[in-house]
């Protein structure tokens, strides 16, 4: 086989296996931690593209996270407006302020961009909090609806499961193709070394304003099904604390690798869920993941998979 | 005016303390280059300790206050042994990641230790505000006032006219040539996180019986202190108390007239805005372009 | 003249650089810069290549101004450039690296890009075909596959050099493409430079290699703490009392 087709192979196995899941596990807890580890999974892909192959930190995507969804949740339950149509509107609104703000602020570099983009995250963590009027404050906007096709409507586990999957595989595989392409590798040639990138004819810091858009336009889709499918969000949601979380998912999982943020996303989404017994654990392993993880394995744990892969398909040549 | 009054008194306080977390920062950054995500959690790591041994094991505020430091700037020394040493030549990026990593695992320790709960601090000198010329001042004040000058003060004395100081300030301009003329680089580094840990936790424990405490505070007062060196400028340790107390007196005048609420993104417009428009700080010296 | 530099001073802070340097390529040849350690050569190439931005002075390429013009805007106008500490990208492999140097003659957008559409995956079959040629080229083609942070430095620098190739330059500008090289892959670099202008591209390189830089320039510019000191042939620049004294240190 070769490279390629291996690769389209392993693809839809990966999909093929997502989409059974439903028909042998019928339980209905399960299949709503599923549903997280796939909204979760889009938002770590989104900041894969950005911190994984671009190579530049945000600790503020929350934020777009939080548009999305309030945007959606804001526009279909105080106004009624169509909620297929207020998804597309709330991504182009993500997307707009993160191509706007995108250009000064991916200007900065380092520590300086993590400052900057961790401002901006609390900046509209803040307005999530003080806009009442709007989004409810902190104690939440509630009532917001399930989506719906035709006739079916988007109100237990195994349709949102669908829905939130179906997406989620489609922006894995896009980003995926993405990666592969002239403008993913342009991304991580940023990511080694930006000098060399822009000798290269790569304009980087308009290449970094396009990923980082094109990040927040993810991240928002992910809001919106979000708050579609929860139908009540608070602004604690979407805080600094789960921008560091979005960071540990790819980190953990594997920067540059798009199933590995599939893979943080499901440890970071099941982990609190195990540790429930020993409740307040959650905040030291996350810590203590993300030092060993940084320090040991800067591939993520995505990189010990492949090595095991590695080993299997020599042994199978061999024989 | 009273109110005005009672405004610029607790925004010059909260920014004394603001400048000496950004003197935390700046110490590190200027050893290493890495703006140490943590900053924040020795300031809290202060206060739960403080609150610790005062409260919770009787000690009298003497030698609470010693131990706590003393315990900080252990932290502070092992963070640097054990995460920062290893990743010597590492891009900024793991090395950002490693400060958060570090910075949740502390607050995580410290939630798992002290619990959730949010604790008070008693004022070192009781609550019975002074008069002064006509107007009222709580002692608490003066003590951030004092400590707040005093280190400025020493640390400014400790840069320019002790070996060691010289030494760290050698390193921050060119380690490889001081490393030549015999200083260990690795020492002073260690120094430099030391340093930081202990300012740090100092501020916690003194703005500690005026803002109340918990596992959590670290974030933000960490936060604040960066604006106030990004305001000041990395370069210019007057620049941060300048900074420092600048934000310290926007923020209690926005809370005080416009909203209470938008307080705290007052301080993250004006770091974004001077990030943008000028990255070097208000009193800093512009860095001459290399690539 | 395809490159022309006129009068480029750079100071930093107290510091002259550069000093009134003045200089002409012709298109097609292969000029040499060369001068002690602090001349100012590497800051010369920084300035032509848009990494510095000089105090004073122009520079242009085929009578268009390009002073202050971007990297990036330079690599689209066909001038490109190696570096002295060799920067490739490291975690891709050496295709790959090749591949990116053809990231000015492709056009596909993210669009096109995330969906696959027919045009993209063409263009990037012939992306690939091109760089394995550029690898042949610098015969590199058996490490395609490997990471580029594991060639041995000898090899690095020839991909350093079919990377900048792959941009399809007018001008390539090598920044000591010889340092940290044995005699035999010095010997090997001539051969390729020489290849190099066998195709119509002019190349400007700094060296401190004597020999190299005698064997294969055409034309030699001599810099000397941060002002020109001459310029012609080899055997001219051989002879000139100005030049050996410089080098001496006799003043």
């Amino acid at each position: 086989m070769t490279k390629e087709k291996r690769q389209i192979f392993v693809f839809l196995i990966f999909a093929l296996a997502l989409l059974t899941i439903p028909f042998l596990l019928r339980e209905s807890y399960l299949l709503n931690v599923l549903v997280f580890i796939g909204i979760h999974t889009m938002l770590a892909v989104a900041l894969n593209l950005l911190l994984g192959y671009a190579g530049q930190i945000s600790l503020g995507h929350a934020a777009f996270f939080g548009i999305g969804a309030y945007m959606s949740g804001i526009l279909t339950a105080r106004f009624a407006l169509d909620p297929w149509l207020v998804i597309i509107l709330a991504a182009v609104s993500a997307a707009a302020i993160a191509f706007i703000i995108g250009f000064p602020i991916l200007k900065l570099k380092g520590h300086y961009l993590a400052m900057a983009t961790l401002g901006f995250g609390i900046i509209f963590y803040i307005i999530f909090n003080e806009t009442v009027g709007w989004t409810g404050g902190p104690s939440g906007l509630s009532g917001i609806p399930n989506l719906q096709i035709g006739g079916i409507i988007f109100d237990n586990d195994m349709c949102n499961y669908y829905l939130v999957w179906i997406i989620t595989i489609a922006v894995m595989l896009l980003s995926i193709n993405l990666s592969q392409s002239r403008i993913g590798r342009a991304l991580r040639a940023v990511h080694d070394s930006e000098v060399a990138a822009r000798v290269m004819g790569i304009n980087a810091w308009v290449l970094k304003v396009q990923i980082f858009t094109i990040s927040a336009f993810i991240s928002a889709i992910a809001g919106s099904l979000y708050a579609h499918t929860m139908t009540f969000i608070s602004p604690a949601s979407f805080g600094f604390n789960f921008s560091v979380e979005l960071v540990t998912m790819v980190v953990v999982g594997g920067l540059g690798s798009i199933y590995g943020s599939f893979l943080g996303a499901a440890i970071l989404t099941v982990l609190p869920e195990f540790l429930r017994v020993f409740e307040d654990f959650d905040i030291i392993i996350y810590g203590l993941m993300l030092i060993l993880i940084t320090m040991f394995m800067p591939g993520g744990l995505i990189s010990g998979f492949q090595l095991l892969a590695q080993k299997v398909n020599l042994k199978t040549k061999g024989k | 005016m009273d109110n005005l009054y009672q405004y610029l008194l607790s925004g010059l306080s909260n920014g004394a303390i603001y400048a000496l977390i950004g003197f935390g920062f700046a110490i590190i950054h200027n050893a290493t280059g890495i703006i140490n995500f943590a900053q924040g959690e020795f300031v809290m790591l202060g206060g739960m300790l403080a609150l610790f041994f005062l409260v919770f094991c009787g000690f009298p505020l003497s030698p609470s206050i010693i131990l706590s430091i003393l315990i900080a700037t252990v932290v502070g020394i092992i963070f640097e042994r054990l995460a920062i040493r290893p990743l010597k030549n590492a891009k900024p990026i793991r090395l950002i990641i490693i400060t958060i990593g570090a910075s949740i695992f502390i607050r995580g320790a410290a939630m798992l230790i002290w619990g959730k709960d949010t604790h008070a601090l008693p004022a070192f000198s009781g609550n019975d505000p002074l008069y002064i010329a006509g107007a009222t001042i709580m002692p608490q004040h003066l003590w951030i006032f004092a400590v707040t000058i005093l280190v400025i003060f020493s640390s400014r004395l400790f840069f320019n006219h002790t070996i060691i100081g010289k030494a760290m300030r050698a390193c921050a301009y060119n380690a490889q040539a001081a490393s030549l003329v015999g200083i260990d680089v690795r020492i002073m580094v260690m120094l430099s996180f030391s340093i930081s840990a202990a300012i740090g936790s100092l501020a916690g424990i003194i703005i500690a019986p005026l803002t109340m405490t918990s596992y959590d505070v670290g974030i933000m007062l960490g936060l604040k202190g960066f604006c106030a060196v990004i305001i000041g400028g990395m370069s210019s340790g007057l620049g941060t108390v300048m900074g420092g107390l600048l934000l310290g007196l926007l923020e209690a005048l926005g809370a005080g007239f416009i909203s209470a609420g938008y307080k705290d993104a007052i301080a993250f417009i004006i770091l974004l805005l001077i990030l943008f428009f000028r990255p070097e700080g208000l009193f800093g010296k512009k860095e001459t372009e290399r690539v | 003249m395809v490159l022309k530099v006129a009068n480029i001073t750079k100071a930093f802070g107290g510091l002259t650089a550069l000093d009134d340097v003045s200089l002409g390529v012709d298109a097609g040849s292969i000029t040499g810069i060369i001068g002690p350690n602090g001349a100012g050569k590497t800051t010369l190439f920084n300035i032509i290549t848009g990494l510095y931005t000089q105090t004073s002075g122009e520079v242009y390429m085929e009578n268009k101004k390009i002073s202050f013009f971007a990297p990036e805007a330079l690599a689209a106008l066909g001038l490109v450039r190696t570096f002295q500490n060799v920067e490739l990208f490291g975690q891709m492999t050496v295709l790959e690296n090749v591949m990116v140097g053809s990231h000015t003659k492709s056009s596909s957008g993210f669009l096109s890009c995330a969906f696959k559409f027919p045009r993209q995956i063409k263009e990037e079959k012939l992306i690939r075909e091109k760089s394995m040629r550029w690898l042949e080229f610098t015969d590199l083609d058996e490490h395609a596959e490997m990471r580029a942070d594991n060639l041995p430095f000898g090899k690095s620098r020839l991909l350093e050099i079919s990377r900048a190739m792959a941009l399809e330059p007018r001008v390539i500008l090598m920044d000591e493409p010889a340092a940290g090289l044995n005699s035999r892959e010095t010997l090997q670099l001539a051969k390729l430079i020489r290849r190099i202008k066998e195709l119509g591209i002019t190349v400007v390189l700094v060296e401190h290699d004597m020999d190299l830089v005698m064997d294969i320039c055409e034309t030699i510019v001599v810099l000397n703490l941060g002002k020109k000191l001459t310029q012609g042939t080899p055997r001219e620049i051989q002879e000139n009392p100005a030049v050996i004294s410089a080098y001496l240190g006799v003043s």
